[in-house]
This record gives structure tokens, sequence and C-alpha cells, in this order.
């Protein structure tokens, strides 16, 4: 049926995305390891890359990839793998009597009503709104060019403080995340005399190969 | 014909509510910012179908600014996640219940 009002690659496509989209964001939701979550997230993302791609949004299809997929979801499986977090710590904890349920029927009503909203109202055909202020989309050959000019020209104070946001990000992270260090001034001298001591002991192992290093060093 | 752009919003829809759900249902803070990223991403497809339906490519730039500001949020996060597991020895958000009174 639908077949005769749109093209069927058009239709593959879009199935695909939708599967992929729903897939995953129903196994990050109900998979009980985390690491199966962010996998999961990874088949969601790839679907929505795949849903700009049909929507000649390259750049921001690429860029998905390369920004979620590729740093945002393994950024997620360094911290995972690094805390170590399995799923059966907690495994079925519900702190609230009932929150499941009623999480569900929230989410549910509010779907339900946005949907019922966008088939009563002229925003999805977009005919109210004619464009006046933006420029006019490029179809074809992807629109690359024409993001970076908008990007660059109209919200260039919007992108140059994205540069300030990510540095302060970047130093919060590590603030964040640095571990505290006893502020002992004669930590390195204490390694000194540990080696000195591990010569005299003739000790086996590691230390070993680092008395070995710093004897070296002595002779040469 | 292309497919229309309420297709695309209907799914950005429910790609929505499984995050919403996700978020209120979950108990591990990690959980939680994948389903917060699931529901950036639905406004991010949102976006991008009413760039393509409006013919403005403002749509798309808006989508590319939220992408940077979703990777700040998420390393600040996942410090922030870090730390508390230093402290805790669980990502668990129910644990993290002193500030209630």
């Amino acid at each position: 049926m639908f077949a005769t009002a749109y093209a069927l690659p058009d239709l593959l496509v879009f199935a695909a995305a939708a599967l992929c989209i729903l897939t995953g964001a129903i196994g990050v939701i109900a998979m009980q390891n985390p690491v199966h979550s962010a996998l999961s997230l990874i088949l969601c993302l790839l679907g929505v890359a795949v849903a700009f791609l049909e929507q000649n949004a390259d750049f921001l299809a690429a860029a998905e990839v390369i920004v979620y997929a590729g740093a945002i979801v393994v950024l997620f499986l360094f911290v995972i793998m690094f805390l170590g977090v399995d799923g059966s710590r907690h495994p079925h904890v519900e702190p609230l009597v009932g929150q499941r349920w009623l999480a569900a029927l929230g989410v549910a009503i509010t779907v339900a009503g946005v949907i019922t909203l966008m088939v009563n109202s002229d925003w999805v055909s977009g005919v109210m709104s004619t464009s006046t202020g933006g420029t006019g989309l490029a179809t074809g050959s992807g629109n690359v060019t024409q993001l970076g000019d908008s990007v660059f020209t109209t919200y260039l104070l919007a992108f140059e403080a994205t540069a300030g946001l990510l540095i302060i990000a970047v130093v919060g992270a590590v603030l964040l995340a640095r571990r505290e260090r006893p502020a002992d001034p004669d930590v390195e001298d204490d390694v000194v005399d540990v080696d000195v001591e591990v010569v005299d002991v003739e000790d086996e192992g590691e230390w070993w190969i680092i008395d070995h290093g710093t004897s070296e060093e002595v002779d040469s | 014909m292309t497919i229309p752009a309420s297709w695309f919003l209907v799914l950005a829809a429910l790609l929505f509510g499984v995050g919403a759900f996700g978020v209120l249902t979950r108990r591990s803070a990690l959980i939680m910012f994948m389903c917060i990223e699931l529901m950036l991403n639905a406004v991010n497809l949102t976006f991008v179908t009413f760039a393509r339906s409006l013919s403005d490519i403002g749509g798309q730039t808006t989508v590319f600014f939220i992408m940077v500001v979703a990777a700040a949020e998420v390393t600040v996060g996942l410090g922030i996640v870090v730390a508390v597991f230093r402290r805790r020895e669980s990502t668990s958000v129910d644990e993290l219940s002193e500030l209630q009174g």
C-alpha cells in the first residue's frame, strides 16, 4: 500500500533506521549489564545517523557516528570498565512503590499527547511557516557547505562559546576525576632510598629492574 | 516522494519516551546518562526533520551545537560518576540521599 505512495528504497531505509533506533533504545533500558546497554546505545545512534542521512543531513550523520558512537560511547565503556560496575548488584530494586507503572503511564500520556498535537496541527507540514528567516536548504549533494556557512557567520558567537564550554568541561572533568594524592614532598627521595636498600638486600622482581636502571645512570 | 516528516517525528517521540522511561526507572547513574543521550538524540532527530520540512539550515546548526554540549555534559557527568564511585563504591542514585533533609 505504501509502496505506491513512497519510493521503496526510502521506505526500506526508514524501516531499517526505525528498527535500529527502537531496538537499541529498548535495549539500553532493558539490559542488566551496563556494557550491553552501551552497545545497544551504539545501535540506536547508528540508526539515528541513518535517519539523518535520509534527511540530507550528511555532516550531522558523520558527526553523529564520530562524536556519539566513536567518542561518547567509548567514554561510557571506559568508565564502565574502569569502575567495574556489574548489573547484579541491585537487580530489581524498586525504591518507590509503583514507580515503574507511574513512569510508564506518564511517558505514554506525554508521547500520545505529542503525537496527537502533531496530527492536529500544521507543524508537520510546515504550512504556516514559510521559512522567511532562514536560508533555503540545499538538496541533492548534501549541505555541508551551507552548514559551515551558517555556523561561521550567523552562529559565530555561539560557536566561540562552545569552544569555551569545551575547555571548561575538560578542566572540570580533570579536576573531578583527579585522585587525591598525598601532599608529601619527600616521595621521590623515599623511592631513591628504597632503591639503595634493594641493592643491599638483592631482592628479585620489579624493583630489581628499577634499581638496575638507576645503577646504570649512576655508572654512566 | 520521500518519507513524510511526521513519520520521523513520531519515531523521535517514541525514542524520547523510551529515554524518559529509562531515566525514571533505572537507578544506575550510568544507565541514566545513556537514557539522557537517547532523549537528546530524539530532539536532534526532531530538529533535523524540521530543518528538512521547513527548508531551514538553522535546525541542523542547532543539532551541531547540541552535539557539542552533549559531549561536554557527558565528560563532566562521567567525571562526577567516577568521583562518587570512589567515595561510595556504588553508582546507584538512590544511595546519594544526603541532600534530602
